[in-house]
């Protein structure tokens, strides 16, 4: 735009034309850059980490007669204590022995490979084999998506499969619940519920723990 | 190196200007792990309860936040200046009681977490439900600014981009489960049966406890 042509008017010679020496333009960037993809790295990192994650849990709604026990069969119970210790029984407590069976007596398993979760892959075996042969029969396209969900349902709704019911006591801490529930994800078990601990059985885990 | 450069910046600006800094919550809580793969999501009224049993209790909708102050102010004659209300609706999670919390809103945020008495949000269903109304006032606002946002996005045919309010506890992993049970008794008081039980992300397949001596 404000060019202005200077040529002419002068009676220079040929020789006499200065020109300017040729310098380079370019700036070194290297540490701009190094500065912009630190920044880059700094937002990427904190933008995706500060999700947190959670797991999702629905609880039971209070039933209508609260003395009234519902019934559940095939059930396993975990009771969890203090010092993060686990006890278990298996099937209907029994304060005493009855015609229906012995006193409940508890056992005691940890948390981990060797106790926990052991112990759920053997009992969640039919669970586990039958969600297998589905799947195998999916894979072999005998089977449509819709049918094979409905199916892994009713077979984790089946009476074979185990109920778990999760209670605590007023020393457990709140790690172990969520290890629990944890371990029985990992497990795919069918069914699992949080429950309160009834007194009986409240008195059997402080007889374990020694008060 | 020019367009990789132009690229950078213009990332470096996209995550500058999207990042949004959270205020230091007023406890650290240190969550369990699990293999819950599940994001918060980004709608939510939160309970956080720390080590000691304590409640802390946040809404992430400011206009939720603000209308459930409102309604707290009415219930508990506590009242707040417009001012007061809006700075509120910034801050993250509290623990005060109500009669503190003007005190606790106008304080510095370094005062703030050096707060007393930061007893927690009281939780005590006869004498002092303030945690329940808390969560009642702001669940019900919650939905309703959903259900706001909902309608207009059917009249005017666009997408729908809220979410449904969601409820989270948030929990030390040595909180005693007695003081959970509190709350989650506080929710399923109010009919609310479903949550989302925050955890850090765990990166093996089992869980393995260090064994305690």
């Amino acid at each position: 735009m404000a060019e202005i042509a200077e040529d002419g008017g002068g009676g220079h010679g040929k020789g006499g034309k200065k020109r300017a020496k040729k310098q380079s333009t370019r700036i070194d960037m290297t540490p701009m850059v190094d500065l912009a993809f630190l920044l880059l790295t700094f937002f990427v990192l904190t933008s995706t980490f500060s999700k947190p994650k959670s797991m999702e849990l629905t609880f039971p709604a209070p039933p209508d007669d609260p003395t009234k026990q519902p019934a559940i069969k095939n059930a396993i119970t975990f009771l969890l204590t203090k010092d993060d210790r686990i006890f278990y029984y298996e099937g209907e407590f029994r304060a005493a022995d009855d015609d229906k069976g012995a006193k409940t007596a508890l056992k005691e398993t940890s948390f981990g490979q060797e106790g926990l979760h052991k112990y759920l892959a053997e009992k969640n075996k039919w669970l586990h084999e039958n969600i297998k042969k589905l799947d195998e029969k999916l894979q072999n396209k005998q089977l449509a998506d819709t049918t094979y969900k409905r199916m892994v349902k009713e077979a984790k709704a089946s009476k074979e499969t185990p109920t778990f019911l999760i209670k605590t006591d007023d020393k457990a801490t709140y790690k172990n619940v969520i290890d629990l529930i944890d371990e029985l994800n990992i497990n795919v078990v069918g069914k699992y519920v949080v429950v309160d601990m009834i007194k009986p059985e409240f008195d059997m885990v402080n007889e374990k723990t020694g008060g | 190196m020019t367009p990789m450069v132009d690229l950078a910046f213009l990332l470096v600006t996209f995550f500058m200007l999207t990042a949004s800094f959270r205020m230091a919550e007023p406890v650290v809580v240190d969550a369990p792990s699990s293999i819950g793969e599940v994001t918060l999501p980004d709608n939510h009224i939160m309970v956080t309860i720390d080590k000691d049993g304590r409640a802390f209790f946040g809404i992430s909708n400011a206009a939720a936040k603000m209308a459930a102050l409102r309604e707290m102010s009415k219930k508990y004659n506590v009242s707040f200046s417009e001012p007061q209300i809006k700075k509120f609706s910034g801050l993250p999670s509290f623990g005060v009681d109500i009669k503190d919390l003007p005190r606790y809103i106008d304080a510095s945020e370094n005062e703030r977490t050096n707060f007393k008495p930061q007893r927690g949000v009281p939780n005590d269903s006869l004498k002092d439900p303030q945690l329940k109304d808390w969560i009642s006032f702001g669940g019900a606002e919650a939905v309703k600014i959903y259900n706001e946002a909902k309608k207009t996005a059917e009249e005017r045919n666009q997408e729908l981009k809220a979410e449904k309010p969601r409820y989270a506890i948030k929990c030390d992993g040595q909180t005693k489960y007695m003081n959970v049970k509190g709350v989650i008794k506080t929710f399923t008081d109010l009919k609310i049966y479903q949550f989302n039980l925050i955890t850090s992300l765990e990166g093996g397949g089992t869980v393995i406890h260090p064994k305690t001596p």
